[in-house]
C-alpha cells in the first residue's frame, strides 16, 4: 500500500473571527501575510521530510478560504518536485471544470512531470460547489466542461506529433501543440476524487484511480464495490492502487498523545465544511432531485447526512469528536497498533485499497507534531502496511 | 397543457382565452405564481405560454443553450403557429429573451411589453445592474424578489415532489442561460434601435433585484417605449399587482401607435 501525506495547508490564524462562514465571502484582510509566508514554509517543509519517511506527498486546492490555503495545487508540487527525490507527487486536484484553460493545465503537469523525472500523479476534480463562486463557473454544465477538459488535457498529453484542432463546446483551440511533453507513457496516472457509485463508474470506465474523502465506514463500500464491478464489466485490469481511501491519522507513543493529535487534525473536519448556505447547492450543481428535495427542505440539510456513524447515525461534523471519527472511519488514532488495528478493521471491510490517503496535519497541529506525526507513522505503521497484502 | 413540436424542441406549452395572439415569455422562477395574471390577460387575448426549454416540462436539446437559441426558437413558433401582429410579453429572463427575438424580427410583432427585464449592461464593468441571487442569501432575495414576501413568497415545504422537481428544473435551466454573463448579452444594448414596434417598459416600483432606473434606461435606448412604475411590487409585478399590470397591457395595446 502506498501512503501519502496529505494537509490543505490552512490559515488558521483567521478561525477565529469566522463564524457563518470560513469561505467565499471572508475579506483577505484576515490574511497577514508574514504569518502566511511561515505557515507555507512550514507546510512545505514537512512534505519535503516525507521524502526522507518514504510518505508520498498529496496536494490539492481551494479559493477563498481560510481552510485552504493553497490556491494552486501546482505550485507546492512545483516546488517539491526540485526538493524532493524519491517519493511520487499527487495533486487531488485540478479543477479542470473550473479552470478556463485546459492546455495550460497539460502544460503545468507536463511540466512537473519533467522535473520531478516522472514522479507526478494528476488528479482532475470535478470541485466542490462553494468553488464556482470564486471561479464564477457555470454550475449547471460543470460535468459537461470537466470531461471535456479531460479529454483534451489527455489528448494534449499524449499528441507527439504537432498541433491538433480542438472546436469543442466549451474550448477552443486550432493549434494544441503543449512542450514538454510528459517524462511518463502514456501520460502520468490520472485521479478523480468521487463521493458516489456513479462518480466511481465513470472513472472505473477510463481506468483512473479514484480518491474516496469523507466516505467513511458507511458510504466508502458501494463506492469501492461501483468501481470493480464497472472495471470487470468494461475489461479494465482491477488492482488495488485504483482505489484511495483518505483518512485523518493521529499516532503518539501513547494513545493519549495519538488521539491528541488526530483531534488537531479533525478541526479540518469541523472547519472545511462551514460556509454560507448560499454557496451549498448553486443551482445545476446537483441533479434535481437531490436540489428539488433541498426545496422542500427550506435549503438545510443538502449536504447533511454526509457523514454516518458505523450503525447508520448522521454526525455533525462541526462537533465530531475523536471518538465518532474513528467509529466513523474517518480517522485512525491513538498508538502504532491502535491505528494498524483500525486500519486493518477498516481495509478489510471495504474490501482492500491500494491508497492510504493520509492527512497527517490538519487544523492547528503544530510542527513538531506533525513531524512527530508522520515519523512515528513512517517508523512504526509504514513497514507494517504489507501485512495487509496490497 | 399541452405540446408543440418547434423544430428539435418538444415545448410544453399552456394556450388559453380566444383573441389576438400574446406571447409570454415567463421569467427565472415562480412560473406557478402568474396564473392569476395570465387568466386575466386569457380574457381578451388568446395567450400563449410555453416553458422554455429545460424548464419545467420542455426538454432542452443538446447544445441548445443561449438566449439567442431561445430567441431563434420563439421566432420559429410565431411563424410556424402563424401568428401576426403577436404582442409580446416578458417578464424578467423572459424579457430578456423578447429583446433578443426583436433585434433579430419585428416581421410578425405588433408590441412589446417588456416586465422587469433583464438582459442588458449599462453601468461600468465594477457596476452591478443586477443583483447576484447567486451570491446573496435566500432571505434576501426573497425580499428584493417581492414587495410583500410574507404575502406573495411561496411555502416550499408544502409542494409535492414532482412541483419541487419543476422548480429546481427552472433554476437550473436559468443558470444555465444566464450564468455568465451574469443575465445579459452584452452585445444586446447596441442593438436596441432594432425594436422599433411600441414597447411598453413595466416596472415594479420596489423591484430590488433590478432596480426601476435600469428600466428607465432601457426605456430611453429602445426606439418608441413608454415606461409605467407599478407601486406595491417587486421583480415580478404581474404576479403581485395582476390587475394593474393586465390593464396597463390592454391600455397599451388599444393606443394609437406614435408613429
Amino acid at each position: 500500500m502506498k501512503v501519502w501525506h496529505f494537509s490543505e495547508m490552512a490559515y488558521h490564524p483567521a478561525w477565529p473571527e469566522l463564524r457563518d462562514s470560513y469561505r467565499v465571502v471572508i475579506p483577505n484582510r484576515l490574511y497577514d501575510p508574514k504569518i502566511g509566508a511561515d505557515l507555507y514554509h512550514r507546510y512545505l517543509d514537512e512534505w519535503a521530510l516525507c521524502d526522507e519517511l518514504g510518505i508520498n506527498i498529496m496536494t490539492n486546492e481551494h479559493h477563498a478560504t481560510a481552510t485552504c490555503a493553497d490556491s494552486v495545487c501546482t505550485i507546492p508540487m512545483a516546488i517539491l518536485a526540485r526538493e524532493t527525490k524519491h517519493v511520487r507527487l499527487l495533486a487531488l486536484g485540478m479543477p479542470i471544470g473550473n479552470r478556463n484553460d485546459p492546455i495550460r493545465v497539460a502544460e503545468e503537469y507536463s511540466m512537473l512531470d519533467v522535473i520531478s523525472r516522472g514522479r507526478i500523479e494528476m488528479g482532475f476534480v470535478k470541485g466542490v460547489p462553494f468553488e464556482i463562486s470564486p471561479a464564477n463557473t457555470n454550475p449547471a454544465d460543470l460535468i459537461e466542461r470537466f470531461w471535456e477538459a479531460h479529454d483534451l488535457i489527455l489528448k494534449a498529453m499524449t499528441t507527439h506529433d504537432g498541433p491538433f484542432n480542438w472546436e469543442g463546446t466549451h474550448f477552443h483551440y486550432r493549434q494544441v501543440n503543449v512542450w514538454p511533453r510528459p517524462w511518463q507513457e502514456p501520460h502520468p496516472p490520472v485521479w478523480m476524487p468521487v463521493g458516489s457509485p456513479g462518480s466511481a463508474m465513470e472513472a472505473a470506465e477510463r481506468g483512473m484511480t479514484i480518491g474516496v474523502l469523507n466516505t467513511g465506514w458507511v458510504r466508502t463500500p458501494p463506492i469501492f464495490e461501483a468501481y470493480r464491478q464497472r472495471a470487470a464489466e468494461v475489461g479494465r485490469p482491477m488492482t488495488p492502487e485504483r482505489l484511495a481511501y483518505m483518512a485523518l491519522v493521529g499516532v503518539g507513543s501513547t494513545r493519549e498523545e495519538g488521539r491528541r493529535r488526530a483531534d488537531q487534525i479533525l478541526d479540518y473536519s469541523r472547519t472545511s465544511g462551514i460556509v454560507a448556505p448560499q454557496f451549498i447547492n448553486p443551482p445545476g450543481y446537483a441533479s434535481v432531485a437531490q436540489s428539488a428535495q433541498a426545496l422542500r427542505m427550506g435549503g438545510a440539510g443538502f449536504r447533511a447526512g454526509r457523514i454516518q456513524s458505523r450503525d447508520g447515525r448522521s454526525i455533525d461534523p462541526r462537533r465530531m469528536s475523536v471518538d465518532d471519527a474513528i467509529d466513523a472511519g474517518l480517522s485512525f488514532a491513538g498508538t502504532p497498533d491502535d491505528v494498524f488495528d483500525q486500519l486493518r478493521a477498516f481495509y478489510n471491510h471495504v474490501g482492500g485499497f491500494g491508497h492510504l490517503l493520509m492527512m497527517g496535519q490538519g487544523g492547528l497541529l503544530s510542527h513538531e507534531e506533525t513531524v512527530a506525526n508522520l515519523t512515528l507513522f513512517s517508523k512504526a505503521v509504514l513497514p507494517r502496511l504489507e501485512e495487509l497484502g496490497a | 397543457m399541452t405540446r408543440i413540436v418547434v423544430g428539435e424542441v418538444s415545448l410544453e406549452i399552456s394556450l388559453a382565452g380566444e383573441g389576438p395572439p400574446l406571447l409570454f415569455l415567463h421569467g427565472g422562477d415562480y412560473f406557478a405564481q402568474n396564473q392569476d395574471f395570465l387568466d386575466k390577460l386569457a380574457r381578451r387575448w388568446r395567450v400563449l405560454i410555453p416553458r422554455h426549454p429545460g424548464f419545467g416540462g420542455s426538454e432542452r436539446p443538446d447544445g441548445f443553450r443561449t438566449v439567442h437559441d431561445l430567441a431563434y426558437l420563439y421566432l420559429d413558433l410565431i411563424e410556424q403557429q402563424h401568428l401576426d401582429d403577436v404582442v409580446l410579453v416578458g417578464s424578467s429572463f423572459g424579457g430578456w429573451i423578447a429583446l433578443e427575438m426583436c433585434v433579430r424580427s419585428v416581421e410578425r410583432i405588433g408590441r412589446l411589453a417588456l416586465i422587469d427585464t433583464l438582459g442588458v449592461k449599462f453601468g461600468g464593468r465594477e457596476q452591478r445592474d443586477i443583483a447576484d441571487i447567486y451570491a446573496l442569501p435566500a432571505d434576501e432575495v426573497v425580499r428584493r424578489t417581492f414587495f410583500d414576501p410574507e404575502q406573495t413568497a411561496p411555502d416550499y415545504s408544502t409542494i409535492d415532489e414532482a412541483e419541487a422537481a419543476s422548480i429546481a428544473s427552472d433554476r437550473a435551466a436559468t443558470a444555465l442561460y444566464g450564468w455568465r454573463p451574469y443575465m445579459h448579452d452584452p452585445g444586446l444594448r447596441r442593438w436596441l434601435h432594432r425594436v422599433p414596434v411600441p414597447t411598453l417598459v413595466i416596472w415594479g416600483q420596489s423591484d430590488g433585484i433590478v432596480r426601476p432606473d435600469y428600466g428607465e434606461k432601457l426605456c430611453r435606448s429602445l426606439p418608441d417605449a413608454r415606461f409605467e412604475l407599478i407601486p406595491e411590487a417587486g421583480h415580478y409585478p404581474q404576479i403581485e399587482q395582476p390587475d394593474p399590470v393586465a390593464d396597463a397591457i390592454e391600455r397599451f395595446a388599444r393606443a394609437e401607435v406614435k408613429s
